[in-house]
């Protein structure tokens, strides 16, 4: 019996064309390996039994499931304003844009227009949670990689974007921001002037950050090539957002079905070239600096005038009118009671979150509480794709692959 | 906290019980082992971070790994489907260890009353800590180890073979 | 800026025949209901005919209606064409006697998993899926659970007091 050296020597005299290593691992001894529910590589609960070839994964079968806390169900038994808390939930890394995407399907469900101060104020919260998003994404990507630094850096300029969400909302993750038809409060000079502060501050710091990573030749070696996905594959598999931006289709929501005013401003998109992670990771990056000009242009520009739709029949009325006011105490009994007439029909509305088309698709029957109400979450369609993306690529690869995805366990159980 | 012990000291020595010395050693270096399922466990990633940093707790390494860690941190909703590997990972981990639930998620099934989600931990494993909140805010987290701190500072030197503790964990179906 | 498919509509009702049940419009976006077993057959038409090219799909999900007798459970799909900017919803009832319809995986692989979602909610079986089992689900819960008739809350549950929960 040959030992291992000596047939390849063999092999190798014998046919030049013949890649010695392949003919040895033809008996497939594959050894399965759990990168199970918790491990540091997955952030969230999510779990893949990859079979391997030594270093090599030949195949990956993901389980998901392990945090499905059944929202869909749970929204059919609470009424409309009851569901923010819920959608807050779904990606918690930037809570406020499910909120405004949730409070944008009632308000198209309800035909109310919001005035121009609420789209502005709206952008510019939702830009903010993109950047937390987008924050959190690129920094454990360094982690990954095995730089901590960047992940401390920028973690501190999250605490400034909580800061200001804490201003406007009163919580730090799960905001549960704003109401159907607007806001419940006007911004309060002490959040404009901490937004002031974060424009002036941040890209100091962001650029510091795309300085560690991305021209760095040890980085930019693990990462070119990780987990790559073509163009016409990612369209199939159904992904959007900065993942299918990185594959090189230029498919942005805020751009094609603009809502919220987003049509007023110029922004741009970028796009990459091979799907893969450092790709995928330079996206993210410029998509922070289009952001950050949005909420630039959006904050100079922020027009006066209410802060909420005149719609009385589903915005709550202010607490000293519902306790002098016998009109106010009548509007805030049906709403808060649900006595208030909601159309029937249905509805689909996409925001573009943080890891792509978030969409509600909305089905009411005129009662207080939704008839069915279906989220399209970007986490749990573009995460099948992922026994294809690390086909044949190394373990630390994948688990590369896996923290650009950027999936999100609320999400993609939800 | 900086203070040593109760002990007669003298030139050169300090002679005090075993049971201060290791309570001290173990309460200020509490491994934790981040068991981050949802939005608590991005509170978490705060407190691991510069602003709240958990490391000057004692809790440098956060080790993922059961076998090294001394506190089980659950921070997020359990579902059903995620209970027993809660429990195996319980399991692996060496005595002398402490968990805290973090969020009312874990503590008790939080906002979240319905069939797929287990309504706290403390259905399957014995819990030192709840930290309500939803999420906690990261100082509330601290207050939740350094309560743990408390715990094991006060111990007794061999709890972890009293009957009290063997009855406590066959309650929960550790034998 | 979005259009609706409101002109296409002729063009399909051209294309599909006596398959489409009914088209309307539905706040911004056509709906299309669609016989329950030529459902595939119309998605193939409305992905490769080069006018209407829907190549994308947004979103698949299921309904429960337990008022429409004999066309209780619903599947109901999202398309988008890229190029024109144009959505599109396609609905299909059938009886939650016989939940069976064919799958679409084989016209897009992202409806894989939307798919066995649908079947972990509402039990409906997808003929041709390569691998049909519950996803987000135990595999052992025993109910569809996003049926009308079943309960959100866990019904084992021994320690929740009526009284304080206003019950």
């Amino acid at each position: 019996m040959a030992t291992p050296m000596e047939e390849i020597i063999e092999i190798t005299n014998s046919d030049k064309n013949v890649n010695p290593l392949e003919q040895l691992h033809k008996e497939e001894d594959h050894y399965t390996l759990n990168l199970g529910p918790t491990h540091p590589a997955t952030h969230g609960v999510f779990q893949n039994i990859l079979q391997m070839d030594g270093e090599r994964i030949m195949s990956a079968e993901p389980t998901i499931g392990y945090i499905h806390r059944a929202f869909e169900k749970i929204a059919e038994y609470r009424p409309y304003y009851q569901i923010t808390p819920l959608t807050d939930r779904l990606n918690y890394c930037s809570s406020p844009i499910n909120n405004m995407g949730w409070h944008m399907t009632v308000e198209k469900l309800l035909g109310i227009q919001t005035p121009k101060r609420v789209d502005y104020l709206r952008i510019i919260l939702m830009e903010l949670s993109r950047i937390s998003d987008h924050l959190i994404c690129s920094s454990v990507i360094g982690v990954d990689t095995g730089a901590y630094s960047g992940f401390l850096y920028v973690f501190q300029e999250r605490e400034h974007i909580y800061d200001i969400f804490e201003e406007i909302s009163g919580a730090r993750l799960t905001t549960n921001m704003g109401r159907i038809g607007g806001f419940e409060r006007d911004i309060t000079p002490r959040a404009i002037q901490k937004l002031k502060e974060f424009l002036v501050r941040f890209p100091k710091t962001w650029k510091e950050f795309e300085g560690l990573f991305q021209r760095n030749r040890i980085f930019m070696d693990r990462t070119i090539g990780a987990g790559p996905i073509s163009a016409e594959r990612a369209l199939a598999y159904g992904f959007t957002g900065p993942n299918l931006r990185a594959a090189g289709v230029d498919y942005d929501v805020r751009v094609m079905t603009p809502y919220s005013s987003y049509n007023d401003f110029e922004f741009e998109i970028p796009i990459g070239n091979n799907g893969d992670t450092y790709d995928r990771f330079l996206v993210r990056n410029a998509e922070v600096w289009e952001s950050l000009k949005l909420i630039q242009d959006a904050f100079d520009n922020l027009p006066e005038g209410p802060y909420h739709a005149d719609v009385p029949d589903f915005y709550l009325p202010p607490k000293e009118d519902v306790y002098n006011n016998m009109e106010a105490l009548i509007y805030h009994f049906k709403i808060v009671m649900g006595e208030t007439e909601i159309p029937k029909g249905e509805v689909y509305h996409a925001v573009e979150g943080g890891n792509g088309e978030l969409g509600f698709y909305l089905v009411s029957d005129g009662g207080r509480t939704p008839f069915r109400l279906h989220f399209r979450r970007p986490c749990f369609i573009y995460y099948q794709a992922y026994p294809e993306m690390t086909k044949g690529s190394l373990l630390s690869d994948a688990v590369l692959t896996l923290s650009s995805l950027n999936v999100i366990a609320g999400e993609l159980d939800a | 906290m900086g203070q040593a012990p109760e002990g007669i000291q003298g030139s050169g020595f300090f002679a005090t019980s075993f049971e201060k010395v290791i309570a001290l050693a173990r309460s200020n270096s509490l491994w934790p082992l981040p068991f981050a399922t949802s939005c608590c466990g991005i509170e978490f990633m705060a407190t691991m971070a510069s602003t709240y940093d958990i490391a000057r707790f004692g809790s440098e390494r956060p080790s993922f790994s059961p076998r090294q860690a001394d506190m089980l941190m659950v921070m997020g909703t359990i579902a059903k489907k995620m209970a027993p590997v809660v429990r195996q990972v319980y399991e692996q981990m060496a005595e002398p260890k402490w968990v805290m639930a973090v969020g009312a998620c874990a503590s008790s099934g939080g906002i979240f009353d319905t069939y797929s989600v287990l309504q706290g931990i403390d259905k399957i494993v014995p819990v030192d800590v709840y930290v309500p909140g939803c999420p906690p805010r990261p100082e509330q987290i601290i207050d939740g180890l350094m309560r743990v701190q408390h715990l094991a500072k006060n111990e007794p030197l061999k709890y972890r073979d009293s009957d009290e503790y063997k009855k406590l964990l066959s309650g929960y179906g550790f034998d | 800026m979005t259009q609706t498919a409101t002109e296409l509509v002729p063009h399909i009702q051209s294309l599909l025949g006596n398959d489409l049940l009914d088209a309307y419009l539905s706040y911004d976006m056509t709906t299309l209901v669609v016989k329950s077993n030529a459902v595939i057959n119309a998605l193939k038409t409305l992905k490769e005919d080069e006018k209407l090219d829907f190549h994308f799909m947004t979103d698949l999900c299921g309904v429960h209606y337990p008022t429409n007798k004999g066309l209780e459970l619903g599947v109901v799909y999202h398309l988008h064409n890229f190029k024109t900017n144009i959505r599109i919803r396609i609905e299909t009832f059938f009886s939650e006697l016989d939940p069976r319809l064919e799958t679409a995986t084989t016209l897009w692989p992202a409806a894989n998993w939307m798919e066995r979602e649908t079947y972990d909610f509402y039990g409906i079986i997808f003929e041709g899926h390569p691998d049909l089992r519950r996803i987000l689900n135990m595999d052992d819960l025993g109910m569809f659970p996003m049926l009308k008739y079943n309960p959100l809350e866990d019904q084992t549950r021994t320690d929740k007091n009526d009284k304080m929960f206003g019950r």
